[in-house]
């Protein structure tokens, strides 16, 4: 079993420069900048509209030290298929190919242009870094928005839908690799890509992102947002290997704990959960807590 | 080799022995015997291609502005309602600067739905940066398929080659077939301005501000009006290079000679119809009657519509007394794009004219309602005669 | 002057620090380390870095003592929170800026 990373055997080497536009506290930087670690230097990197496109620079400056190329909303996987199919045209064999997409750019507008390389199984990795909503054009609701949020286009009531699962969406694709990751975790999630990135066809990564603004909580507790995600039992780490689930990391340790921190105070932490109701914590509480029932079983 | 098909092969054996190295399509009525030519082509190793069967035409293009971007020599074919679905690509490839060539087969837009011919979906794109290349036979769509790699190369500016479905895509005409060999050495290999690369990292086409910038060495670079400016710049410049082009293909293949416009009698015409596409061929013999009867009229074909080259237009039209433009295609709310285009040639250009002439503009062939020569030929004489033939300039029409 | 000539005529850009400016301006409080709790400093060794983990903008270096960038910090906290041993305080900029109208 491949060896579990740690901070100190993570490169130095950086990928981001620093003094880019991305909010402070950026859940986002963090996780691309240890994703990039992961990837390494013989990587083309493929960007549609979204919060990363602001990050990576405005011209003529590039805050990534990776060759990039920034395309349309809808067309990230069609793109990185573009690259890969010039690659092998042009007998490059050892360069990478990895898109980075928000949650927009992915479940929404993006998911057609997905689903058709992941079917035709483009050898490529692709990266949902999933903050919850469209954050970069001002936090309006996406398929990804979970259910409770209040955000620019559902201001007063909240999203009334459930938060669209990508993640079982690409599984249903045959893929070799399914990653369920968080910026909160970045080596669970380096660690991932390292186990992912030679192998066959379509490799997919969702990625939680806490987003300091858009969510409604002061950047410092980031990383405590996001992990209260995990242990609250609310989102999970997990991985699918040619079609077989396990979870991972701190998710892993849950099982083992029979634990979960009530997922009341992560609602309560944020300030864009003020409309949702005592009555809907508790049903959402509910079905956390049925999903675990099942994990619970699935161990013994 | 001279063979009889039709002119989706042409374009397939154009696109082949212009070694494209990528190709991404999605099929729709009619272009699909040419990229499933392609397929078979490269499936039995005839070509050294990778073939992506993409799930959508935006995705098509999506996938070429990639492998462009990438160094590869890119290529997709469309028509219609896929044209449209791809229009953002269409834009973007133009502004990227990347030399993708893509094959129209010409054909009506939804809605309401109509899989024949008209040209609406190629001239609905004639706005957003991209060349446009006009085919009359299926000699030309082979020829001008491989001089548009070299255009779009030389230029850095996509063309798009244009012909009409059914009445040239599934049309057999006898045409001759380059070899490889003349073909390479016109050709040459796919050499772009810059490769996406690990050794040499850039962020392309990333936000552009209204105002230029310093860059990192603290030279000004431009803004984005700037790099839109240059493609306009490059695309009037691209009506000279045509030209040159056209020169050496004609020195390798031993055919051309009409790099904008082609001519049919019009040197001493009074009368000249205008027209883009297989249509100026179907004049042709209209004209021979109507020279028969005594009347000096002639044939000016449009192969070159973007970037409009005007003043070759203006010259060939400056000693006509009437000229009558026939076209597939209209700018809703206005009249024929062609029409309007050739009046302000004539304007732009006017010291050219001892008087000006009149000029009249017909609508023809809207969703492949059959252009009859006959119809041609009474419409044609109308407007010699300046009699009204018809209650609307649409020929055909059946309100 | 004009950018007539300029290299490419795209938008095709180079990688360099700063293209936010110098955003360490954006900062209200910057995060200073006391090397006395800090346990890479304790110990003298490669440890912990749990901050230099987590920083969003690449600006702590994983060196003992782990230095902060200042040009660049963004003070957005996460170090100082993460600290398992809460070596850094997030201190007001105010309290910076007499000293370094010194420099």
């Amino acid at each position: 079993m491949q060896a579990k990373s740690t901070i100190l055997s993570l490169p130095t080497e950086e990928f981001v420069q620093p003094g880019t536009r991305a909010c402070t506290g950026c859940g986002l930087a963090i996780a691309y900048r240890v994703g990039l670690k992961a990837l390494g230097k013989d990587t083309i990197l493929v960007v549609p509209p979204s919060c990363l496109t602001v990050l990576q620079g405005l011209y003529p400056i590039a805050s990534t030290k990776l060759p990039c190329l920034n395309v349309t909303f809808a067309s990230t996987a069609a793109a990185a298929s573009g690259v890969l199919a010039s690659l092998r045209a042009r007998g490059k064999n050892n360069i990478k190919v990895a898109g980075w997409a928000g949650d927009g750019g992915t479940s929404d507008i993006g998911l057609q242009a997905l689903s058709g390389a992941a079917e035709r199984g483009e050898d490529f990795m692709y990266f949902c870094y999933d903050n919850e909503g469209y954050m970069n054009t001002g936090v309006q609701r996406s398929g990804t928005t979970p259910i409770g949020a209040t955000t620019a286009t559902t201001p007063l009531k909240g999203k009334l839908q459930p938060k669209k699962d990508v993640a079982a969406i690409m599984a249903a694709h045959n893929l070799s690799y399914v990653g369920a990751c968080s910026a909160a975790y970045p080596l669970d999630l380096y660690d991932k890509i390292k186990k992912a990135i030679d192998m066959p066809g379509t490799k997919y990564f969702h990625i939680h992102i806490p987003c300091p603004p858009g969510w409604g909580f002061e950047p410092r507790y980031g990383i405590k947002i996001g992990r209260m995600a995990v242990e609250t039992g609310y989102y999970d780490l997990y991985e699918i290997v040619n079609g077989e689930f396990s979870l991972t990391a701190a998710s892993k340790k849950l099982v083992e704990k029979r634990k979960l921190v009530p997922v009341k105070d992560y609602f309560r932490a944020q300030s864009r959960f003020k409309t949702l109701s005592d009555t809907k914590i508790e049903e959402i509480q509910q079905a956390i807590d049925a999903k675990w029932e099942k994990y619970y079983k699935n161990e013994e | 080799m001279h063979i009889i098909d039709n002119g989706n092969v042409a374009a397939a054996l154009g696109v082949k022995l212009s070694r494209a190295q990528v190709i991404a399509a999605y099929p729709i009525t009619p272009q699909t015997p040419l990229t499933e030519k392609l397929s078979e082509i490269i499936e039995k190793g005839e070509m050294n291609a990778e073939y992506i069967p993409v799930e959508s035409e935006h995705s098509a293009l999506s996938v070429c502005i990639a492998a462009s971007s990438t160094g590869a020599r890119a290529f997709t074919a469309t028509s219609a309602n896929g044209l449209l679905y791809m229009h953002e690509q269409v834009h973007w490839a133009a502004g990227a600067r990347l030399p993708i060539v893509m094959c129209v087969v010409n054909r009506a837009v939804g809605g309401p739905w109509n899989v024949w011919n008209d040209q609406q979906d190629s001239i609905s794109q004639r706005d957003t940066g991209w060349m446009q290349l006009y085919c009359s036979d299926n000699q030309q769509i082979i020829d001008t398929t491989i001089k548009a790699f070299k255009l779009a190369e030389r230029m850095s500016i996509p063309v798009m080659v244009c012909y009409d479905g059914y009445i040239l895509s599934h049309t057999y005409m006898p045409f001759d077939v380059p070899t490889q060999e003349q073909v390479d050495s016109f050709l040459g290999e796919f050499k772009a301005d810059y490769v996406l690369d690990p050794d040499e990292p850039a962020n392309l086409n990333t936000v552009t501000l209204p105002d230029v910038r310093m860059d990192r060495d603290g030279v000004l670079a431009h803004g984005y009006m700037e790099i839109r400016y240059l493609l306009q710049e490059d695309m009037r410049k691209a009506v000279n290079e045509m030209k040159k082009i056209d020169d050496e293909f004609l020195s390798v293949f031993n055919r051309g000679g009409s790099p904008h416009v082609e001519k049919y009698l019009c040197d001493d015409a009074e009368f000249i119809a205008v027209g883009m596409g297989s249509m100026t061929y179907q004049l042709r013999p209209v004209v021979d009657e109507l020279r028969n009867a005594g009347i000096k009229a002639g044939v000016l074909g449009v192969c070159m519509y973007r970037p409009f080259p005007d003043k070759e237009i203006a010259k060939s039209l400056k000693d006509a007394k009437k000229i009558i433009v026939f076209e597939k295609a209209l700018s809703y709310g206005y009249e024929g794009t062609l029409a309007t285009e050739v009046k302000s040639a004539i304007y732009d250009n006017r010291l050219l004219f001892t008087i000006l002439p009149e000029i009249t503009g017909l609508i023809a062939g809207i969703g492949g309602r059959e252009i009859k020569t006959h119809d041609l030929k009474e419409q044609l004489l109308g407007a010699i005669k300046s009699e009204k033939i018809s209650e609307t300039n649409w020929i055909g029409l059946k309100l | 002057m004009g950018t007539r000539g300029y290299k490419k005529k795209t938008s095709h850009s180079e990688t360099a620090p700063g293209d936010g400016g110098r955003t360490g301006s954006w900062r209200v409080e910057r995060p200073v380390i006391d090397t006395s709790i800090c346990i890479p400093c304790k110990r003298g060794a490669q440890a912990c870095f749990i901050c230099w983990l987590f920083c969003p903008d690449v600006v702590i270096s994983r060196t003992i003592p782990p230095t902060i960038d200042l040009e660049y910090c963004k003070g957005c906290g996460i170090c100082a929170e993460e600290c398992p041993t809460k070596a850094i305080k997030m201190v007001d900029e105010a309290e910076f800026i007499a000293s370094d109208d010194k420099e």
